[in-house]
């Protein structure tokens, strides 16, 4: 709806424009359905409308029914009456779940747009209900709206809220390693044994497994971030004292080795015992990406805005497998988070942070990509007009971080292209 | 505030879409957040549409929730004119934005765009998606409808095929196998409205003689408003099964005058003989318990009762507005209707019924496959696979001969698992037996047998590192097998005795997914 706003800067070598209108993404509380796999005791309750729960029910599939632990309380018109009554609804909800529940030791109670726009506080719930349950049951809140948060931005608001209670690290501490962001199990196992090879001797992952198990946090923390999307939680850690180890994010061989070696050398690793450690993971994703690169060499690609994984993706994608790129859309661009891999995107880089749906649809269709990753809403229309997509949020439920996933990553961009032309219907 | 974990229906603006992006020339502005775009997936994946449904989001931020938002959802309006250039447009309000009260009828009506405009008004907090598409349709209609009759003689009967939406269950299907009945009865169809209408269709809307309404739950309220403007007497019997088609083909042709004689002829249906035929007599009594919408839930006890002989043992809808009907006819059956759209309860009363079948929506499919119970789809809420390729129609007499076939498959196939459990401890049915169609949790497919290579003449006694294997664990179930002969083979082809996690990731470099 809005022309393009001039460019903002060109310090990192792309072209970053800002754009208004129309946005086909998710909303934040999508987040709910791979954090509750994460977090095996937290429970993730919305507060919101009959939309939020049919929005989470269309996201999760058929995965509502392996023993959810995320569920909608749904305000109707009675609680839109008056606030206290939705205070004492809400408390009612909650009592009746966790008496349902029992197992559970972490509850979310997860904003969204309507519970945001009639202002029930949510937070001040949270500590009310914590004090009912503790100690038993912890209780926080965060917004997963879709006013607020964008798609990923789900993640970082629920990790954020977790900040304030990591215990205090002692002053006299070792310097410790902190891993941000939700991965695999898979991915962790591996990321865990090759900082433990590099010698790093206190490495924890925020969110741990557990909701009892959060990392120690300090001044001597540094932190490193394993995602993009995680800019308030950064601002947090930050206010604790932590800090940031900056990187490119660990997707492809170079992303991981760039992002591992950050860590090292942040650890006064030598360079020799990182080449070693390193060596095996770099040959293998070596061996596993040639068997792809011929698929996507050339190829010419778009990236609708999604996750904010765009510009890292883009980056494996033109560097490690000599793709162009024609525009990389990303819902939001954290200029200091981003800036490593916005040095690495070719020069020029078309980068589109927001989105004006119906005129960015009118760029993709013009310029003919190769590949388009995009949302499920467009795919199938894309696809019917003749161009190849890859849908997006797989990348966000699939494994694809660090070296033995760097072949799983370049194949989720090849498939598509390979099917194409397989077919000959 | 209701504690939701799975709703069998979505907003009402959902239903709005469905009305939407079942017609053309119509275009859709909604006044909702960012994120209210999700819906766009249930019509491109779960349908497969080809294409975007014909729906403008306005996609607020909280950035905007000043007095910005009147004036963004104007200017979506007037890009989605000049865009789109509609016949026509309905605007509305989602859930949040209804909250904000903005008037989206009133701030479109400023803009003077010179089509019709239909405002919605669609209870976010009341109601949900069968009452929006009905509200949307009736809106549609009571805006739009038009046209007058000639006079009768001077040609064939005409009628309005009302109710077929985007998004609805079998919905394509069973247009095709209703308009084949009133083709052979010698009626035309006037319009068929929403599915594949355009605005100025339902302009010719009163030239029909009468309207026949497929789907009560979306279409009613349109086909009173059309009695009642354009006399026009509707035809209200939905036609599954094969008794209810035979009510449906004579109330059909009473009301347009013909006769019904030549569609009843001979056998239209094979239902009937199946079900008479002696490998059915087994079916006799078999304990059913049925949950839908109400259209399907009350057509498929009067199938299961009277047309399969089964006995029905539950009954019940999630569709409040025909809970009196529902409720009615499970008096017939001596026992009590579940009215209830919280499918815990569903699930409660399944357990007491103890069914041997359940007929119902995809969770009830759900519910069933954890008790181990034999089940069939019967009405929306669905899932992809029950939008298939083929030919499938609920309705007319093909619609019967589907449902018979799509009603016992799952017994026969239950009947299988009880013979495998009688004959367990023969030789063939050992219990590792892979199970039929019931997948047991846990259950890993059979590891994919690679040969090894002729070369050594030693062979190789391959042993796994836990730590290997415990990787391998973490390695999803449908893909393991495969993982683990991969590596397997790799390691043989290199002589390595023993697997290691470096040997684990070096195959699945080497052979890549």
């Amino acid at each position: 709806m809005n022309a393009h706003a001039p460019a903002l800067s060109l310090e990192t070598g792309c072209d970053i424009r800002q754009e208004r209108g129309q946005r086909a993404v998710f909303c934040g509380l999508t987040g709910i359905v791979w954090l509750h796999r994460k977090i095996q005791d937290a429970f993730f309750l919305v507060v919101g409308s009959r939309t939020c729960a049919h929005l989470i029910q269309s996201a999760a599939g058929v995965m509502i029914f392996a023993e959810p632990r995320f569920a909608t309380a749904i305000i109707d018109e009675r609680d839109l009456a008056g606030l206290a009554d939705a205070n004492e609804e809400l408390d009612r909800v909650v009592r009746r779940l966790i008496e349902r529940r029992p197992d559970i030791r972490l509850l979310f109670l997860v904003g969204s747009c309507p519970s945001e726009v009639i202002k029930l506080d949510l937070s001040r719930a949270a500590q009310r209900l914590s004090r009912t349950f503790h100690p038993d049951v912890r209780v926080l809140s965060y917004s997963g709206s879709g006013i607020e948060t964008t798609f990923t931005q789900g993640e970082d608001a629920c990790l954020a809220a977790l900040v304030p209670d990591m215990p205090r690290a002692a002053e006299t501490a070792v310097p410790s390693l902190l891993v941000v962001g939700a991965l695999a199990d898979v991915v962790e196992d591996q990321f865990a044994r090759l900082f433990a090879e590099l010698g790093l001797t206190d490495v924890r992952f925020l969110p741990a497994r557990r909701a009892g198990d959060l990392p120690d946090l300090g001044a001597n923390t540094r932190y490193l971030l394993a995602q993009p999307f995680l800019a308030d939680t950064a601002r947090a850690l930050e206010a604790r004292g932590a800090t940031r180890i900056a990187a490119p994010f660990p997707l492809g061989s170079e992303g991981t080795t760039s992002w591992l070696r950050a860590a090292a050398e942040a650890f006064g690793v030598t360079d020799e015992r990182f080449a070693r450690v390193t060596a095996p993971g770099r040959a293998r994703a070596a061996t596993a990406l040639a068997l792809y690169r011929d698929r996507l060499d050339g190829k010419r690609v778009f990236f609708f805005p999604d996750s904010q994984l765009e510009p890292a993706l883009a980056r494996f994608l033109s560097r490690e497998m000599g793709a162009e790129l024609i525009e990389v859309g990303t819902p939001y661009l954290h200029r200091q988070h981003h800036a490593p891999e916005l040095d690495l995107l070719p020069a020029g880089t078309k980068v589109v942070e927001g989105q004006d749906l119906d005129a960015q649809m009118d760029r993709c269709r013009a310029a003919r990509p190769d590949l388009t990753i995009c949302g499920l809403g467009l795919a199938n229309p894309l696809e019917a007009e003749g161009l190849a997509t890859k849908w997006s949020i797989e990348l966000l439920f699939t494994p694809i971080q660090g070296y033995d996933q760097a072949g799983d990553l370049a194949e989720l961009f090849a498939r598509p292209l390979k099917r194409r032309a397989r077919l000959e219907v | 505030m209701q504690l939701t974990l799975w709703t069998y229906e979505g907003p009402p603006h959902i239903g709005a879409m469905r009305i939407a992006t079942a017609m053309r020339g119509l275009h859709y502005v909604l006044h909702a957040p960012q994120g209210d775009t999700y819906a766009d997936l249930l019509f491109t994946m779960i349908e497969r549409r080809d294409a975007r449904p014909p729906v403008t989001y306005t996609t607020f931020q909280a950035r905007d929730l000043g007095a910005d938002t009147a004036a963004i959802f104007q200017n979506a309006v007037a890009e989605a004119y000049a865009r789109f250039h509609p016949q026509a447009m309905i605007v509305g309000a989602s859930c949040t934005a209804e909250l904000i009260q903005d008037d989206p009828g009133g701030l479109a009506r400023a803009l003077d765009l010179p089509i019709p405009v239909i405002p919605l008004e669609l209870p976010a907090y009341q109601k949900k998606e069968n009452w929006g598409a009905s509200e949307t349709l009736y809106r549609l209609v009571r805006a739009l409808a038009g046209g007058t009759r000639t006079p009768r003689a001077e040609r064939r009967p005409l009628c309005n095929l009302l109710g077929p939406t985007a998004l609805g269950f079998r919905h394509r299907d069973d247009l095709v196998e209703v308009t084949k009945i009133l083709g052979a009865l010698g009626i035309d169809v006037n319009v068929v409205a929403p599915l594949g209408a355009t605005p100025a269709d339902l302009g010719r809307l009163g030239a029909a003689d009468f309207n026949v309404v497929l789907y009560p739950e979306i279409a009613r309220a349109a086909a009173q408003h059309l009695q009642k403007t354009f006399a026009q007497p509707m035809v209200e019997t939905v036609p599954i099964g094969v008794q209810a088609t035979i009510r449906f083909v004579e109330e059909v042709a009473r009301a347009a005058g013909v006769d019904p004689a030549p569609v009843l002829a001979g056998a239209p249906s094979r239902l009937p003989w199946y079900s008479r035929s002696v490998d059915s007599t087994y079916l006799t009594d078999k304990r059913v318990f049925i949950f839908g919408d109400a259209t399907h839930a009350l057509a498929a006890a009067r199938i299961a009762a009277t047309e399969l002989g089964f006995r029905v043992v539950g009954l019940g809808t999630y569709t409040r507005e025909f809970a009196r009907e529902v409720r009615a006819e499970a008096a017939l059956h001596g026992i009590e209707a579940t009215i209830t759209d919280d499918y815990l309860d569903v699930e409660a009363a399944i357990q007491a019924a103890q069914p041997e079948l359940v007929l119902g929506t995809q969770m009830e499919r759900h519910v069933a496959k954890r008790l181990g119970l034999p089940c069939a789809v019967i009405s929306a809420p669905i899932h992809v696979q029950d939008f298939p390729a083929r030919h499938s129609p609920q309705m007319g007499f093909e619609g019967a001969n589907v449902l018979f076939d799509t009603w016992v498959h799952p017994l026969m196939m239950g009947l299988e698992e009880h013979l495998l459990g009688m004959f367990r401890e023969d030789s063939e049915f050992h219990g590792a037996a892979a199970p039929s169609h019931l997948p047991r949790h846990g259950a890993e497919p059979a590891p994919i047998v690679v040969e090894a290579p002729a070369a050594p003449a030693e062979p190789i006694i391959l042993t796994w590192a836990s730590e290997a294997e415990k990787e391998l664990k973490k390695i999803p179930f449908f893909v393991r097998g495969k993982a683990r002969a991969n590596t397997e083979r790799f390691a043989r082809e290199r002589a390595l005795p023993l697997i290691t996690l470096e040997t684990l990731y070096d195959a699945k470099a080497h052979f890549g997914r």
